[in-house]
Formats: C-alpha cells, structure tokens, sequence
C-alpha cells in the first residue's frame, strides 16, 4: 500500500501536540526553510509539486501564491479555509484534530513564501472542539517561540489567529468568507479583483483549504518531484478521500490523487452496506453531479471527473445503496441549496426554493406532468447567472439526477394526472 | 430599552479579541460569541450594546445576527439538541432518530421545552458524515446514533 503523509498522525497517540509531531519530525522543515530558502523557491517547489487546491475548485496552489504582489506596501494575509460545509466532507476535521502542528508548520511556510505575518484560521463555528485544540495548541506554539516574533530564532515574525464562524455554508466560498471575517454577513463579491490583490481589509489575501496547506511541509521537506510523482500527471501527490453513505466503512482515507473511485468503495471503504447492489454515487460533496453505477471506473483527479461531466470538488464520497430513494436524495440536496443560498442573486435565492418545493410535491405523490420540464428550467436558469458559485452547485446535481434517473423521477408522477392542476398560472405552478 | 453591560471578565476578553484584528468591525462574530454566552442570547438590547463596542450601527449587527444560524435570537434550552439533516445522515437514517427525539421530548421541531431545558432543531451538515446518523448536543458530536444510544445520552444529561 502506498505511503501516508497525513493519515498516518491519526492513529499515533496525541499526535496534535507539540511533542509527538515533533519526535515524528515535525518542524525541521520551516527551520531549514527559513535559514536555506528564498520565499520565491517555496512558491517554486509548490508550483512544482503539482499541489491543487483540495478545497473544491482544484486550482494550482502555488501558481495562486505567485499572484500575491511583490511591490505591494500593504500588510499581507493567509487565510485557511477551516469552514468545511460541503456535505460529504469531514477531512478537515481529522487535520485538526490530529494534524495540528502539521497545519501550523504548513502555514508558516506558506505565509513565509507570500511574505504573511498573519494568519486567520476561519473554522465553522459547529466545530467548537477543534477551535479550542487550535487555539490552544497555538499558545503552546508561541510559549515556545514557533509564533510571535521572530519564529525559530528566526527574522520573520508570524501569528496565527482563529475565527470562528457562526453556521453558513456560504461563508466557505472564499470572498464570502473575507466578508464574513470582515464582520459583514457572508455576501459573495465579484471577482476580479482576486482575493489575491485585494482580499481582507483592502489587502492581498491568500485563501486556501486547510488539507492543501497540510500537505505543503512534506513538499518542502521531500521536494516536488517526489510529490508530483505520487499522483497524476496535472494534479500531484496524495489526498483526503472522505466516503459517508451506505459503506461497510465509512471514514478518510488517504490515496493518490487519481485512484479509481472503484477501488475507494471497494477495497478501502469495504463496499456497500450489507453487500447490498450499488444505485449512485456523489464522488466529491453534494455540488458534484451524480455517476452511475457504469460510471464508477472515473480516476478521481480533477481532469478525469471533468471529463464525465462531473467534479471531484472536496472529495467527499457519498455511496446509495441499490433501495436509495433518488427523488428524496436530489430533494435533500436542493433543500440544503435552498437553506444555504445566501440570497443575494435572484435566480438562485428564488431557483433553490422552487425546486425544493416541487421535488418535496413530488416525493408527497403530487407530482404534475410538467415537473421535470420545470425542473430543468430552473436549473438552466441558474447556472451561469450568479455571483458565486453556489447556483451551480445546486443546478448541476438537478440536471444530472434527473438525467440520469429520469425513470424515478417519472413515476413519482401519478399517470391519472391527481396531481396536475392545469387550470393553475404558471406562477401557480410554482407555489 | 433595558441597558445592559458586559462583566468584567468578558470586558477584558473582548479587549484582547478586538486587539487581534487591524479593524474593530472584523471583531464581530466572535464579540457576538461572547456576547451570547454572556447574555444567554442576541437580543435586541445586546445588538445595540454590540454595536456600541464595535462603533457600527445596531442594524449592521442584526444583519450578521439574523444571517448566521448559530445566533440564538431567543433563549435557547440548556440542552440544545441539534440533529443533522444532511445527506449522508439522511441516507442512514436521521429521520427515525428526529422522530425519535420528538416523541421523547414531546417536542416539534424548533421548539424549546417549557422549562427550558431542552431545544430541538434540525440543522444541515455538521461535517462528520462518516458517523452518520449524527447530532451535536451543545458542543458536542454524537454520532452513529440509534433509539438506544439516544437514550445513553439522555441518561448521562440529566
Ligand atoms: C458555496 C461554496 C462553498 C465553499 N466551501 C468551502 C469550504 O467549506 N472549505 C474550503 O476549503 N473551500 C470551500 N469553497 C472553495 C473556496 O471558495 C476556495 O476555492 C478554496 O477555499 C480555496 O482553497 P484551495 O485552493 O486550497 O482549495 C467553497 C466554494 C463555494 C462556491
Ligand atoms: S450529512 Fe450529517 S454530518 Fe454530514
């Protein structure tokens, strides 16, 4: 079995303090770096390495870092993104809790590299437990001298502060979450500017996923190449693979990036539940669209998800068992859209609740005749038309559910036409 | 309107978070974490008071208030039970249990017990789906839940 870089400090014992990371050599890295190393080449060796970002849009981390400008006099941040909302995903949590001075040494070389002297860990505010390790174990980290000034012994000063968030999944999606930090409700912006010319406070802003920062110090440390070679060839190294749903078991398990989805829920998740036939499968977060039981073969990278139409976003496996009720999943999920929408953008404050509303019609055996034509509508009105993303993540799944398990969706259309109201507007039909 | 004021205590910490940020206002949702477990909810009075420390206008707090879910703009039990609704605890089973904590409640949903003890209310994903079914119980996660471990946790709160 292939080698752990992460996964391996879940099962040693206190591995989130100081202590034990470091007798597993932990923070050897950031000292040699700061002694040998020009924040250019950190940039460079990441650029290298191939590491995307595991957040959900999978872009270039290093290639991100090189847009921070290098004339700039205004102060500089990092941000990591610890808002992990996406359902299906709970891998950052297992970073926090057994990772954390993983975490801290990955943001020092990433703040380093981008010439940061702060950074702000946005944490959801659900995970109450995980904000006081980090903000404790932080403590520990400054006592020692690993934060505050001059870290190591070292020139360059860093501190690490953690916000906690206040339950929205908005607050995830990047800009949304500079104004949140900002103390604003959490209103995507428009983009440009990018976060990295001017983010939090006016000032350039790097934001990344606290998994992608995780993975920096084992870069830094074995270089790119060795990385790169770990996974496939536009998306280095290893990840997080988070599988929830109908497994034998459930759980995070760490594999190249690439490896067939296949073989997640077979070999490492132990296959379906009560070795039951398999319905679908959501390979990463409820915004992805839904793969077929003929689609499970896809290598899960970025590319070769894009390829089918789908997306690997946070990597969040969630398994249906062959007894899933399709209708109610897609139900679930745009429910979720609809409680989530931050409510800015008309097609998608307004899209989520209608298809809500008919999808819940439906599954009560009220379906009309023209639903599933209405449904697709929405969801064509959405896409594109919003200032973040989020629109997409809800249109995508309902085209795709309703493409691919059309058959469910019809029979949850009484043929006698009980439920059709013809007579009603066609705003009516909405309600 | 009634005046209200932070202790002591709470004074000093919100001394210390407001230092950690180069803008006052960016002090927000933690002050209002403070601020809740100070005052036990987000009153009206408290976003006034809220926005005096922070000099923005009470509206500007209410806008963050009633944005986040996590806010109680009403005094909550001093259990707060919160089950998840997502789709992998939905997929396994979240259903049963929320039936089950209502029955044995006698509670609906959103509602608050009258003497105060307990809240119930459905939330989304709490990011731990590979322990589906699963609630959060204050601060707290329970997960891989059924009727009998329901009822250990209940055992061990009261
Ligand atoms: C609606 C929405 C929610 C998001 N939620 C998260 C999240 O919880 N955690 C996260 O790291 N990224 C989330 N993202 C992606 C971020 O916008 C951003 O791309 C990411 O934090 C960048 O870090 P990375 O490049 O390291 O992945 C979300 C995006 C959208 C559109
Ligand atoms: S769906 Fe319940 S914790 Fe994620």
């Amino acid at each position: 079995m292939a080698e752990k870089i992460i996964s391996k400090f879940f099962d040693i014992r206190d591995s989130h303090t100081i202590d034990v990371y470091m007798k597993h050599g932990g923070y050897k890295t950031i000292q040699k770096t700061l002694k040998k190393m020009k924040p250019a080449a950190v940039i460079d060796e990441v650029l290298k390495s191939n590491l995307r970002g595991l957040g959900g849009a999978g872009f270039p981390a290093g290639r991100k870092w090189s847009f921070i400008p290098k004339d700039s006099s205004k102060p500089k941040y990092l941000i990591v993104n610890a808002d992990e909302s996406e359902p299906g995903t709970f891998k950052d949590r297992y970073i926090i809790d057994h990772f954390t001075h993983g975490l801290f040494e990955g943001i020092m070389l990433a703040a380093y590299a981008i010439g940061a002297h702060q950074c702000f860990i946005y944490i959801r505010g659900e995970y109450v437990r995980q904000a006081e390790r980090l903000v404790k174990e932080i403590e520990a980290a400054r006592k020692r001298g690993f934060l505050g000034e001059g870290i190591f012994g070292s020139k360059y000063d860093l501190d690490i502060v953690v916000h906690r968030g206040a339950g929205a999944y908005i607050c995830g999606e990047e800009t949304a979450l500079l104004e949140s930090l900002e103390g604003k409700k959490g209103f995507p912006r428009m983009k440009p500017p990018f976060p990295a010319i001017e983010g939090v406070f006016g000032c350039p802003t790097i934001v990344n996923n606290v998994e992608t920062i995780a993975y920096v110090p084992a870069i830094i440390e074995r270089g790119a190449k060795w990385f790169a070679d770990l996974g496939c060839e536009r998306s280095g190294g290893l990840r997080l693979f988070g599988v929830s749903g109908h497994v034998n078991k459930p759980g995070v398990y760490e594999l190249p990036v690439g490896t067939p989805l296949r073989e997640i829920i077979y070999n490492h998740a132990g296959g379906v539940l009560n070795g039951k036939g398999l319905k679908a499968v959501i390979p990463g977060g409820s915004s992805s669209p839904i793969l077929t039981p003929d689609e499970i073969d896809v290598n899960m990278d970025c590319d070769s998800l894009a390829e089918i139409d789908a997306m690997l976003g946070s990597a969040g496996v969630i398994v249906m068992d062959e007894d899933t009720d399709i209708v109610r999943a897609l139900y679930v999920v745009t429910r979720f859209y609809r409680h989530e929408s931050c409510g800015q953008c008309t097609p998608c404050r307004e899209g989520t609740g209608w298809a809500e509303r008919i999808l819940k019609r439906m599954l009560d055996g009220h379906g009309r005749p023209e639903d599933i034509d209405n449904l697709f509508r929405i969801a064509g009105n959405i896409m594109g038309n919003t200032i973040c993303p989020l629109g997409d993540a809800v249109a995508l799944p309902l085209k795709s559910y309703i493409t691919k398990f059309r058959e469910d969706f019809e029979k949850r259309i009484p043929v006698d036409g009980a439920g059709a109201s013809k007579q009603r507007d066609s705003l009516m039909l909405l309600n | 309107m009634k005046k209200i004021e932070f202790s002591k205590k709470a004074k000093k910490e919100f001394n210390t978070i407001v230092g950690r940020y180069p803008e006052k206002r960016a002090a927000m949702l933690p002050t209002l974490h403070l601020a809740e477990k100070e005052f036990g909810c987000i009153s009206p009075e408290v976003e006034v008071y809220v926005g005096e420390l922070l000099t923005v206008p009470a509206v500007k707090v209410r806008e963050v208030v009633t944005f986040y879910t996590m806010f109680a703009q009403q005094p909550r039990g001093k259990y707060h039970f919160q089950i998840c609704r997502g789709i992998s605890c939905d997929l396994l089973g979240c259903t049963k249990i929320r039936d089950y904590l209502t029955e044995k409640l006698t509670l609906e949903v959103g509602a608050t017990s009258p003497d105060s003890k307990f809240t119930l209310s459905e939330v989304e994903c709490l990011g731990a789906c590979e322990t589906a079914p699963m609630m959060q119980v204050n601060e707290d996660y329970y997960g891989k839940l059924s009727q009998k471990s329901v009822d250990k946790i209940f055992r061990k709160l009261k």
